[in-house]
């Protein structure tokens, strides 16, 4: 396929799972707010909301300092700031665009999917939505992914296009799920756990919630919070579908898909296996023992380099 | 005024099992159906923006929910006309790049092609594949009475437009699957496997293998886009842009992500101004450097071929019965309209003592951009257009203002006649097909003869009964 179409169709996804991951952090400070204050009371965890965004920065200088970290400031930066890249809005004006720039290597259920998601997030209604029912705005943006996701699985050929889509969706959502984790590494650690009081449940759960991982977790593990089963569900646990093991897993594989059809093994995919092999040899105590965060950095750092990897092995930006 | 649907108060035949129906279904079922039919559109993304306009970058063509019909015998004669057309304008295309035997015969004069801005020296002598320089030949048709067709113009380059009828037809089928049950409709989809058989049949001289289809568009910029991904996408070829291709040892390749693939047929929507940087404008970024020099070498096969344009240029095509009467040794099935030509002095007085009855255009203009309509201008409009025509008369042609025929349509006051014309797309390769429709356009403003997308006009779907 064009190498314009495999890289449009690699960035389409990775902005639609962008989107509802945005949507997944407001949920997460929306139900943090609900929550009786801890510390110095809820604007730590809308910073946290954007700090796990990656949008600190970008809120700040977007700001005056005098502006409150409030969830109407903060949910509407990240949902329809247009100077913000990561805003939902933006992510699927870009997916669209992208969409559009190659109509013929999308089918019409997934053109529809999204192009229908844009159409209603223009919509002033929309805007109210947020504003009046902050949960069911998530809701929505939440089945725009699951429906586009659902389109696509079930229409598109299981061609190159398709490995390049899911390459997008796993590193996305491997990218955000290590963030996610990073942003909030100090209250997983064992150390202040055992510090007993001063870390609520709920704390933890913040991290399951944004990752909506929360029913799974009881069902793997049937058993309490703790920080040490938290970390080990989001990072090495290849049954959760947010891990980075599973996340890995499925670069890997797609990666796989791309070296028998085209006949070609190459340097990324010796990097995937490598980044895999990590996750699968891991173990939860000698990861917490040679630093969380310094493992989570380790891990961006290698999801970035296998971006770049994939975008020089197959072409990307016409070269 | 001719209205195709009723006559001297009875229900033309066509459109009897229409208007039954319309009746019976009655206004407010209809008008749910209208805002259905533009909400799917919308959905789908069939868009056509306009250049120079701004605003909405993908503006809806509106889109008229009540069918232009036509019965199998006008059809008949339609396509007869319009095959006859296209196969003697690529006849003459062929001639004024090699022999010119229609200059020496002294029919078309020499100034008129050789002069003219769409000739292209640089295909002189280059035999594309078949001998076909326009492959997708579309004619613009008007009726003004039952029996009386005329051709308006022809459309030799890439004429757009061909999406609607497709897309029309889609919509129409799923807003009234009862109708195209009862009815017999001929049906329009076969469209894009005859679009790819043409393509194929045109493989270049070097291509030992199944030919490789490509469709080239400027980009999702362009007011056409919509079409060039739909056309590709029915076909199953690539769309690829300018940058996706390059030129490597007589031969034009895309970039892929197995590494550069073979093209060998390029259905371009670009203009030929633009294909080339290193032959035609420099300042192209929307073409492939090099593409000319393998095009002439027979690595590649363009459709349609460099320098098809001097054929459907507005002073040309006074001279297409002549060209069919020269090369075909036929009479011409369907007429031109009348043509005065602002070059010639009698001509030019004529135009300038009678322009509020005449409809003036300029030579080389499109898209209904810069034209005149005499009867709906005011003085002091006729009087400005005067001027331009002294100033440079070879630049005008003149026509009567056609009572062009009219269809019912849905307008804010209800259902009322609006002028309609027609535009059906031949395609010429190793065969030359019609597909039974077409598009037909729609002046929605009353009393309104333009019908461009880009002026306000709107589209119907174009039914052919079957015998």
């Amino acid at each position: 396929m064009l190498s314009r179409t495999a890289e449009n169709l690699f960035w389409l996804s990775r902005y639609v799972e962008r989107a509802e991951n945005m949507a997944r952090l407001l949920e997460m400070g929306y139900r943090m707010a609900l929550m009786p204050a801890a510390g110095d009371g809820n604007r730590s965890e809308w910073r946290s909301v954007l700090s796990a965004a990656g949008c600190a920065e970008g809120f700040d200088s977007a700001n005056t300092d005098t502006t409150e970290l409030t969830q109407a400031t903060v949910s509407d930066y990240l949902i329809f700031n247009r100077d913000n890249p990561s805003s939902i809005i933006n992510c699927f004006e870009y997916a669209r665009a992208n969409a559009r720039a190659m109509r013929t290597a999308i089918t019409q259920e997934m053109w529809e999917a999204l192009n229908g998601a844009l159409m209603e997030l223009r919509r002033t209604a929309m805007r109210n939505l947020a504003k009046t029912d902050l949960p069911g705005f998530i809701d929505w943006v939440k089945s725009q992914g699951a429906l586009f996701r659902g389109a696509t699985d079930s229409t598109i050929l299981r061609n190159d296009g398709y490995d390049f889509i899911r390459l997008g969706t796993f590193l996305e959502r491997a990218d955000n799920t290590a963030r996610l984790l990073d942003v909030k590494y100090y209250v997983l650690l064992p150390e202040t756990s055992m510090v007993g009081d001063g870390v609520d449940n709920y704390q933890w759960t913040t991290v399951l919630r944004a990752a909506s991982s929360m029913r799974a977790f009881h069902w793997v593990y049937r058993d309490d919070y703790s920080p040490w089963r938290i970390a080990h569900f989001l990072i090495l646990n290849p049954f959760s579908p947010r891990s980075l093991a599973h996340c890995v897993e499925n670069i890997t594989s797609h990666l796989e898909r791309l070296a028998r059809q085209y006949g070609q093994r190459q340097a990324v995919h010796s990097l995937a296996v490598d980044t895999y092999a990590i996750l699968t040899q891991g173990d939860m105590d000698e990861i917490f023992s040679h630093g969380l965060h310094e493992f989570l950095s380790d891990c961006l750092r290698r999801y970035q380099a296998l971006s770049s990897a994939i975008a020089e092995t197959y072409y990307f930006g016409g070269q | 005024m001719f209205n195709e649907m009723k006559m001297n108060d009875q229900v033309r035949e066509p459109y009897r099992a229409l208007v039954d129906w319309m009746d019976a279904t009655g206004p407010d079922v209809l008008a749910q159906k209208r805002l259905e039919a533009e909400t799917l559109f919308r959905k789908i993304g069939i868009t056509f923006a306009v250049y120079g306009e701004g605003g909405d970058p993908e503006r809806l063509i509106p889109f008229d929910l009540i069918p232009r019909i036509f019965t199998a015998a006008e059809w008949r004669k339609l396509e007869r006309g319009v095959k006859q057309r296209a196969r003697a304008l690529n006849t003459f295309l062929y001639d004024v790049y090699h022999n010119a035997e229609i200059i020496r015969a002294g029919i078309v004069p020499a100034d008129l092609v050789y002069r003219n801005a769409a000739f292209e020296p640089a295909v002189i002598g280059i035999d594309p594949p078949r001998r076909v320089y326009s492959h997708i030949v579309g004619v613009d048709v008007v009726r003004v009475s039952p029996d009386e067709f005329y051709v308006l113009e022809d459309n030799c380059r890439t004429p757009s437009g061909v999406s609607y009828m497709l897309e029309n037809r889609e919509i129409m089928m799923r807003m009234f699957p009862e109708l195209f049950s009862k009815l017999r409709i001929e049906p329009v989809d076969s469209y894009p496997d005859q679009l790819l058989k043409t393509l194929k049949s045109i493989a270049p001289r070097k291509c030992e293998n199944d030919p490789n289809i490509v469709v080239l568009t400027p980009g999702a910029m362009n007011s056409a886009y919509y079409e060039h991904s739909f056309l590709a996408d029915q076909m199953g070829v690539e769309l690829v842009e300018g940058q996706d291709l390059f030129v490597s040892e007589g031969r034009v390749y895309m970039r892929t992500t197995r590494g550069p693939e073979r093209v060998d047929v390029i259905y371009r929507r670009i203009d030929d101004d633009f294909i080339d940087p290193l032959c035609f404008r420099p300042d192209s970024v929307l073409g492939v450097p090099g593409l000319m020099n393998v095009y002439r070498s027979g690595g590649v096969a363009i459709c349609s071929a460099p320098g098809a344009g001097v054929a459907d240029d507005k002073a040309i095509y006074t001279y297409v019965p002549d060209m069919i009467r020269f090369y075909l040794g036929q009479e011409p099935i369907l007429n031109n309209v009348p043509t005065w030509k602002c070059a010639r002095q009698d001509d030019l007085k004529y135009v300038l003592e009678h322009l509020p009855e005449l409809v003036v255009k300029e030579v080389h203009g499109s898209g209904g951009y810069g034209m005149l309509v005499g009867p709906a201008s005011t003085k002091e409009e006729c009087a400005t257009y005067a001027e331009r025509i002294k100033a440079n008369p070879s630049d005008f042609i003149a026509q009567p203002t056609l009572s062009l025929s009219a269809c019912p349509t849905f307008v804010e006051s209800g259902i009322a006649p609006r002028h309609v014309d027609f535009r059906p797309f031949c395609l010429v390769g190793d065969d030359i097909r019609l597909t039974p429709g077409g598009l037909t356009r729609v002046a929605l403003r009353e009393g309104s003869l333009v019908v461009n997308s880009s002026q306000g006009g709107g589209v119907k779907d174009t039914w052919i009964m079957a015998e």
